[in-house]
C-alpha cells in the first residue's frame, strides 16, 4: 500500500498549520486531521466519506469551512471600486443579496473566484482559503480607497443537504424563510450570525458566518438536530465534484479565463457593453469566437476513477486536455470527472480515451452537473 | 500463520500458495473503497512489484507483490462490490493468492508482533 493519506490534501507548510474555532469539537467528533490550505481539518469523521456524502443527499451535513476568507468591503463606493477587478453585475446587487463572481487578471486568468453579498451598504466576499491573502493584496493594492477589513476571527459553517431548512426552522424561523442566494444578518439560537442560502453541495442550504467565540456553541447547536451529522472535507469534495462545481486551484486558476471555464454567466450582459472589467480583450474575443479549450465533464465508461492531471486523448490519439478534478461519485454511482478539451472535442457524447495507469480507458464529455442541483426556489 | 509487509498486506501461508490481503489498518487509513483493480491469474510478479490498485472516493493507492511469484487466483467479489475489502478485510476481502517459489521467503516478513510494533510507530 501506498499514499494512506490522500495526496490532494497533503500541504507542504504543514508545520505551521492554523486551528479553525471548530477544532476541539472535531476531534472531540473522532474527525481524522489532515493539512488542508494551511488548516487542519476533518478529511472525514468516523461515519466515513460515503455516509458524509449520502448524509448531504438524503438529509443535512454539517461542514466547518471556517478556513475561507471573510473580507467587507465598507462604503458607498465598494461595489463600483469591486467592479473594476470583477466582470460581474456589483452595483446590481440588492441589499440582502449575493452572487458569484471570478477576479481576472489583464490576461482574463482567473485570480480566486467568489461569492459577494450585500448586508446593507457592507460587501461581505468569500474567498477561497488558499487565495485569501493575495485577494487581500490585490484588493489593497487595485482599490485601496475602499476600507477592506478581514475578518480572521469568524467562522464559516455550512449547513447543506435537502432537510438543512427544516433542521434551521427550529432554530430561526426568520432564517428558514430566505430564497436562493439571499443574505441576512440575525440571531440563531441567540447568536449573531451572517447568513446566506447557498452552498457548495448542489443542495440547498445555508452558510453561516458567526463570530469564533460563538462557532462551537452554534455548531452544537445544529449538530444536536435530528437531521443533520458533521461532514469533512472528502464529501464535500466529492459533493462539488457531482454538482459541477469548480475548486479553485484544480479547475479554475491564473491559466484559465471564465469563457474557458464554462462560466459565461458570470461575464454580466451590461460589463460585455461597457468591456471594462480585466481582460476584457481576451475575453471577449473568446466569447465571439469561442476558446480553444473548454471545461467540460467526463463520465468513464468502465469502474476506475480518473483523478486531477489525467491526460486526455481523442480517438485518434492526438492529445485532448487534462482532466482537473476526479474521482468517485457517490450518488451518480460511477467515476465522474471534469476537464479541459479541445473545443472540437467538446460536445456532449464525445468519445475520448483518459489514460490511466497506461491504459486507455473509454470516456465521454457529459453535460454538468452529475447529479441535478436542488437549490431553493 | 499470517504474516504482513510494512506496507500494510498481510499474506497466509498454506504450503506453497499465499493468500493475499490489505490490512485492516489499511482499509481503515484509505477509507470507503470504490475501485480495485486486481493482476492477471498467471501473471509472474516480483516482490515489491505494484501489481494492484485501491482506489477510495479521494485517492489511488497501489498493492504490492509481498513476494516473488505467480498469480494463481484472485478474488472478483472485491472487484465487484469494493466495499467488502473495508467491511472484511481479513477474510473475504482478500485479493489474490499466488504461488511462491520459495516459500521459506514467507519467513522475512513481519510477524504479528512486528507489525504491531510498526503500527504503534505510526500512531
Amino acid at each position: 500500500m501506498s499514499e494512506l493519506i490522500p495526496s490532494d490534501f497533503e500541504d507542504p507548510d504543514a508545520d505551521r498549520l492554523r486551528q479553525t474555532p471548530l477544532d476541539a469539537l472535531h476531534r472531540r467528533l473522532g474527525g481524522r486531521m489532515v493539512p488542508f490550505a494551511g488548516y487542519e481539518l476533518p478529511v472525514q469523521y468516523p461515519t466515513g466519506v460515503m455516509a458524509e456524502h449520502t448524509q448531504c443527499r438524503e438529509r443535512a451535513a454539517l461542514f466547518d469551512v471556517s478556513h475561507m476568507g471573510q473580507i467587507s468591503l465598507h462604503g458607498a463606493d465598494a461595489a463600483a471600486a469591486l467592479e473594476t477587478l470583477v466582470p460581474g453585475d456589483m452595483l446590481g446587487i440588492k441589499p440582502g443579496r449575493q452572487r458569484y463572481t471570478v477576479f481576472l487578471d489583464e490576461a482574463g486568468g482567473i485570480l480566486d473566484d467568489l461569492m459577494v453579498a450585500r448586508h446593507g451598504e457592507r460587501l461581505l466576499l468569500i474567498v477561497n482559503a488558499s487565495r485569501k491573502d493575495a485577494d487581500a493584496q490585490h484588493l489593497a493594492t487595485r482599490i485601496p480607497q475602499i476600507a477592506a477589513e478581514r475578518h480572521e476571527d469568524r467562522a464559516l459553517l455550512a449547513l447543506q443537504g435537502p432537510a438543512a431548512v427544516t433542521a434551521m426552522a427550529r432554530l430561526s424561523p426568520q432564517a428558514a424563510m430566505l430564497g436562493f442566494m439571499q443574505v441576512a444578518e440575525l440571531t440563531i439560537a441567540g447568536i449573531p450570525v451572517w447568513i446566506s442560502r447557498s452552498g457548495y453541495t448542489g443542495e440547498d442550504g445555508f452558510e453561516i458566518s458567526v463570530p469564533g467565540a460563538d462557532a462551537e456553541a452554534l455548531a452544537e447547536k445544529l449538530l444536536a438536530e435530528p437531521e443533520v451529522m458533521a461532514a469533512g472535507l472528502g464529501a464535500r469534495d466529492s459533493l462539488r465534484l457531482e454538482a459541477g462545481l469548480c475548486l479553485y486551484g484544480n479547475d479554475i486558476d491564473e491559466l484559465t479565463t471564465p469563457v474557458e471555464a464554462n462560466l459565461n454567466w458570470t461575464i454580466a450582459k451590461r460589463r460585455r457593453e461597457s468591456k471594462d472589467f480585466p481582460g476584457a480583450v481576451p475575453i471577449m474575443d473568446q466569447l465571439a469566437n469561442g476558446p480553444t479549450r473548454l471545461r467540460v465533464g467526463l463520465r468513464p465508461e468502465g469502474r476506475a476513477p480518473a483523478r486531477a492531471e489525467t491526460v486526455i486523448a481523442a480517438a485518434d490519439g492526438t492529445a485532448a486536455g487534462t482532466v482537473t478534478s476526479g474521482g468517485f461519485g457517490p450518488t451518480a454511482g460511477t467515476p465522474i470527472a471534469m476537464g479541459y478539451v479541445r473545443r472540437d472535442l467538446a460536445n456532449e457524447g464525445q468519445a475520448l480515451d483518459l489514460l490511466v495507469r497506461g491504459k486507455a480507458l473509454p470516456a465521454r464529455v457529459t453535460a454538468l452537473p452529475f447529479v441535478p442541483h436542488r437549490y431553493a426556489r | 500463520m499470517i504474516r504482513f509487509t510494512k506496507d500494510h498486506e498481510w499474506v497466509s501461508l498454506d504450503g506453497t500458495t499465499a493468500t493475499v490481503g490489505i490490512t485492516t489498518h489499511a482499509q481503515d487509513a484509505l477509507g470507503d473503497l470504490v475501485f480495485v483493480e486486481l493482476p492477471e491469474p498467471g501473471r509472474e510478479v516480483t516482490e515489491a512489484e505494484g501489481i494492484a490498485v485501491v482506489e477510495s472516493v479521494k485517492a489511488a493507492s497501489d498493492v504490492y507483490a509481498p513476494l516473488t511469484g505467480r498469480i494463481t487466483e484472485i478474488n472478483a467479489a472485491i472487484v465487484e462490490d469494493p466495499a467488502l475489502v473495508n467491511r472484511d478485510p481479513a477474510g473475504a476481502g482478500w485479493f489474490f493468492k499466488m504461488e511462491l517459489p520459495d516459500p521459506a521467503a514467507f519467513n522475512t516478513l513481519l510477524d504479528q508482533a512486528g507489525y504491531d510494533a510498526l503500527l504503534a510507530e505510526l500512531a
